[in-house]
């Protein structure tokens, strides 16, 4: 852990849905947001959830990982939803002397309880240690703008050299004996650090955009995996969609 | 952190800020042409990597956002700069949300590009004090409009969170404090050693006068 500026947040080790080819798993993780949204029975997506653990871990998730993505979830929806059951008007179900829960409250409580840790699970498990390359190759073929692609590709790039470049200036600040505290003192100097990590930045784009078009850069580039669809795809694909199909009967029908 | 994740906004909402994130994404496409891409990208980048810059209060920390700054420097260009920042977060990270991608997105970028395309043409104009103050005010102006985008997006999904609303303001408001010196200081060191970035012109000493030494005064070292 650096004393500074800069902390470390460790990228999701490559899942082994890294056989699948990346459109699939950006159409799933949507499906599964979409289905987790429209679903309305609260026992069924609580039944989700044990389902949706045991298919995270058998994705390779790590349980640390996991744990901590979803405990950063958690901090937003102790507000929202611990008020809830106390200001949604209903039938109270449990008093504690003033206070009264209402059972609609808890109820819409339990229910963005469930489908926000739901979606997060699905969303990290499917798209999180998706490479940004893979990403974006897989966004280019669904169709976003080529543009916006190459921005993607060209960020994900540098958001190592960038974060290079600030750990250089973390550890120089370090060295001198700095540590970040809520002075003034220390918010000038993360004002400089940001400060001279930009300038640096844009000094190396400039330097980049003039090098990349003594190279003849034409404004596109060439999208160089294959990106095939294969019979293991087909498999992921249709035995998800099935077992969607299911919880939206089940849903619909309780 | 101003992620609004999945499950918690209703579908017109989401809707909604899926088609103001378009729009502001097409606008910011636009302006930027094939030979500022790298620059975007690279700035997008490093407001990516800015967003993990943290700040010790107390027992926990605040991460920047940054919104101010980015508006001032890219302008429209600050709508694809956050998309693709937030599609790096959703990958690395596994963080935010699919469905909340186009609220999020409006969220950070619009009150920056506003503040920043309003700003920018003040900075010129003024003294190094008021590029600081000029700083601050967009610094802080952008961490409450995002606070308040976030806690309009929420009230217009439920009326069942307006209740939980303020808390969700407030925790922002020790951030907007932070953000506004940073913002300020931010500005005044760019306007000093980068001041392109800013769109001001860059300072250009006058030529030095040169002094030619009289030809006996020329000694040659043995």
């Amino acid at each position: 852990m650096s004393e500074a500026f800069l902390c470390a947040e460790a990228a999701v080790e490559g899942s082994r849905l890294d056989r699948f080819e990346p459109r699939t798993r950006v159409a799933a993780a949507v499906a599964v947001v979409v289905v987790v949204l429209a679903a309305r029975s609260l026992p069924l997506l609580a039944g989700l959830v044990p389902v949706a653990l045991i298919a995270a871990r058998l994705a390779g998730v790590g349980v640390a990982d996991l744990a901590r993505r979803l405990a950063h979830v958690e901090g937003f929806l102790v507000v929202l939803a611990l008020l809830l059951p106390l200001t949604v008007p209903g039938p109270a179900v449990v008093t504690f002397g003033p206070i009264a829960l209402s059972q609609s409250g808890l109820e819409r409580a339990a229910a963005i309880v469930l489908r926000v840790n739901l979606s997060a699970i699905a969303l990290f498990t499917l798209i999180g240690g998706l490479e940004p390359i893979r990403l974006g190759h897989a966004l280019a073929r669904l169709g976003m703008p080529e543009k916006l692609v190459h921005l993607l590709l060209f960020a994900a790039r540098w958001v190592g050299l960038v974060a290079a470049e600030a750990r250089r200036l973390d550890d120089a600040l370090r060295v001198r004996g700095f540590r970040a505290r809520p002075s003034a003192h220390g918010l000038r100097t993360l004002a400089h650090f940001i400060g001279q990590l930009l300038v640096r930045a844009f000094e190396r784009a400039e330097r980049v955009e003039e090098a990349m078009r003594c190279r003849a850069f034409a404004g596109r580039f060439a999208l160089v995996d294959e990106g095939r669809f294969t019979r293991l795809d087909a498999a992921f694909a249709v035995g998800l969609g099935l077992v969607l199909l299911a919880v939206l009967v089940v849903d619909r029908s309780s | 952190m101003a992620h609004i994740p999945d499950g918690v906004l209703s579908l017109p909402v989401l809707i909604g800020g899926g088609a103001l994130a378009a729009a502001g994404i097409g606008l910011g496409l636009r302006a930027i042409d094939e030979r500022d891409v790298p620059k975007t990208a690279i700035l997008a980048a490093l407001f990516f990597v800015g967003s993990l810059f943290s700040v010790p209060i107390g027992p926990s920390s605040i991460h920047l956002l940054l919104g101010g700054t980015m508006g001032l420097v890219l302008g429209v260009a600050t709508f694809p700069a956050v998309f693709v920042g937030l599609l790096l977060q959703a990958t690395m990270f596994g963080f935010g949300g699919i469905s909340t991608l186009g609220v999020d997105t409006v969220n950070m970028a619009l009150p920056g590009v506003v503040l920043g395309v309003l700003a920018r043409p003040l900075l010129g104009r003024v003294s190094t004090a008021g590029r600081v103050a000029i700083g601050a005010g967009v610094g802080a102006l952008a961490v409450a409009g995002t606070a308040g985008g976030m806690a309009l997006a929420l009230a217009l999904s439920s009326p069942d969170y307006v209740p939980s609303l303020g808390v969700v303001v407030a925790t922002q408001v020790p951030l907007a404090a932070i953000e506004a010196v940073v913002t300020g200081v931010l500005v005044a060191h760019l306007a000093r050693v980068k001041p392109e970035v800013l769109g001001l012109t860059a300072f250009e000493p006058a030529p030095l006068p040169v002094v030619v030494p009289a030809a006996e005064s020329i000694e040659v070292a043995s």
